[in-house]
């Protein structure tokens, strides 16, 4: 009696173990590909109003209602294998951007949230941030094309046009730069671009967006006794007079 | 004669065991079949309803009649309805989804609970038409299973599918659910979901019977859990049963056809029963009926604490 127990209590061990190996095998496998879906590539351009990724991510339940609202077929869900986190709503700026609707139909639809409702003013939105390839950007090569900066739906402030001189003629070149305060990620003019592969591109800010860092100080921008006399403007600056810094060093402290 | 008493077998009722012959009748197989064509009249058209609204633009009195997918989705933009496992998942990555969402989860709920948590499975999740098929198949070209696996394991799954929420941050099992990817890939456009569905079918057919639904699958598990209580059931009468079988050999969960507690219950209770009706049309006798569980006696129960009595003494 007292060896059947036993054998059986180590059978039961055994197979308990067995399960939570099994267990624990499936559940690593499951959590790689879950990792390895969630970090799929950075490049997907989200509808307006999305969380940053990880938020978005953990929110989205795929369900396509955002998709169903859009009038113009700009959104898609992320079909298995497409390289996106498979599901989830995306669009590729190139093929159908999006048109920026005042009521941002595709925003409310959203159940859970992961387009977040707070998002009133298309304007406010960043689905990403356009970026010129100025060495194949028309307008950079000196031609005149200027045609994002001319289908941008915020115009003039998203993108504006500088005057560069050129060194093979006296006529400017008109090049577009992008503002990164006002540029919502739309691709309007990424779908417009004429170059075979657009010159202007629309990517997660992420990708591309760099960081000063606090210690930097750009000390003309400081409001402090010693810049005034450069934000007054540079005429106003005597450059016969010896500088303060100067003194203080030749002289010694008073 | 002693030829002729061993062939008749009969039941514990006393009548002569008979096997389900299908009827010669075009409009008695149609009765044969009356459950299974109103759940692929359910289940497609539920998807129909799905694609017509996002693709076509269907209506009705200038609303969209049903948006989104079987994960979330809005009836007439009025009701919105949610799978409560995956609203589980997301509440278990710590967000708290929008109130539209969980009064969704929580209509659907309701619904499952009171019909069956199940007759989700088999009445509306698309992939029941892939098992099926496989199931069916498999009965016909008789392929016998590769290994065992018990059908607990799909508790398991659900476990970890509610673990790997809380620790990878993402709803473990809607990023890597067949079912979710044939719905969803069926409305929304065609990638390569169909690989998974191909995959859950080729397993289904070669290796394990019912290996998906009735093994692995965590929603099913989840809606067996919620369905426990649920009214609708189906209604065993005793008396007429001859235990021929029949009903065991179609069922996709065979363990809920266990007739001693059938007999006990008055119904069969188990909530890992899809209420697919298969064993309703299949049953040579008529014992077996959908019925609503309060309205099921439960015949047995004197003789049952007799039992445990005698057992106890």
């Amino acid at each position: 009696m007292g060896r059947k127990t036993s054998i059986s209590r180590r059978n039961f061990f055994a197979s308990v173990c067995q399960g939570t190996a099994l267990a624990a095998t499936g559940g690593l496998v499951w959590s790689y590909l879950l990792t390895q879906q969630a970090r799929a590539t950075p490049f997907a351009i989200r509808p307006p109003g999305a969380l940053a990724d990880a938020d978005f991510n953990a929110r989205c339940i795929k369900c396509g209602q955002c998709v169903d609202a859009c009038p113009y077929d700009t959104l898609k869900l992320a079909t298995a294998g497409s390289g996106i986190p498979i599901g989830t709503p995306y669009f590729i700026p190139r093929e159908t951007p999006c048109y920026m609707c005042e009521d941002i139909p595709c925003v409310p639809v959203c159940p859970t949230g992961a387009l977040d409702h707070v998002l009133e003013n298309i304007d406010d939105s960043r689905m990403g941030l356009a970026v010129i390839d100025i060495e194949n950007c028309l307008s950079w090569q000196g031609l005149r094309c200027e045609i994002c900066f001319r289908e941008c739906p915020v115009q003039g402030t998203a993108i504006t046009i500088e005057h560069h001189p050129r060194k093979i003629s006296k006529h400017a070149m008109f090049v577009p730069l992008v503002h990164s305060d006002a540029c919502t990620g739309c691709g309007i003019c990424e779908k417009a671009c004429p170059t075979q592969k657009a010159a202007i591109r629309v990517l997660q800010p992420e990708l591309v967006q760099g960081q000063i860092g606090d210690h930097y100080r750009l000390g003309w921008t400081i409001d402090s006794p010693i810049t005034q006399e450069f934000k007054a403007g540079g005429a106003a600056i005597d450059a016969s007079a010896p500088a303060t810094g100067m003194d203080y060093l030749n002289e010694g402290p008073p | 004669m002693k030829q002729a008493s061993k062939s008749v077998k009969t039941g514990p009722n006393g009548r002569p065991v008979r096997p389900f012959v299908m009827p010669e009748s075009f409009a008695g197989k149609l009765q044969v079949w009356r459950f299974l064509l109103l759940r692929r009249a359910v289940q497609l058209g539920v998807l129909l309803l799905f694609i017509g609204t996002v693709r076509w633009g269907w209506e009705a009195a200038g609303r969209p009649v049903l948006t989104g997918n079987l994960s979330s989705s809005e009836l007439f933009g009025l009701i919105p309805m949610a799978d409560p496992f995956a609203v589980l998942q997301i509440m278990l990555t710590g967000h708290w989804p929008l109130q539209e969402v969980l009064l969704g989860a929580a209509i659907i709920l309701t619904l499952y609970a009171l019909l069956g948590g199940r007759v989700w499975c088999a009445w509306v999740c698309p992939i029941n038409m892939v098992t099926d098929l496989a199931a069916w198949l498999r009965r016909r070209l008789g392929i016998s299973d590769l290994f065992r696996l018990s059908r607990n394991t799909r508790y398991t799954v659900l476990a970890l599918a509610l673990i790997l929420s809380v620790l990878t941050g993402v709803a473990a099992f809607e990023w890597i659910s067949p079912i979710s990817m044939l719905h969803r890939e069926l409305i929304f456009g065609i990638g390569l979901g169909w690989t998974a569905v191909l995959g859950v079918f080729l397993f289904d057919l070669f290796i394990l019977r019912n290996g998906w639904c009735g093994h692995l699958c965590p929603l099913g598990a989840f809606y067996a859990l919620v369905g426990k209580l649920a009214l609708l059931r189906i209604r065993f009468d005793t008396p007429t049963c001859t235990h021929c079988g029949e009903c065991a050999k179609v069922c996709p969960e065979p363990q809920v056809l266990n007739l001693k507690e059938a007999a006990t219950a008055g119904m069969i209770a188990s909530g890992e029963c899809t209420n697919c009706g298969r064993c309703i049309s299949i049953c040579p006798e008529d014992t077996l009926h959908f019925d609503l569980r309060r309205f099921i006696e439960t015949p047995q129960k004197p003789d049952t604490t007799q039992s445990n009595q005698r057992r106890a003494a």
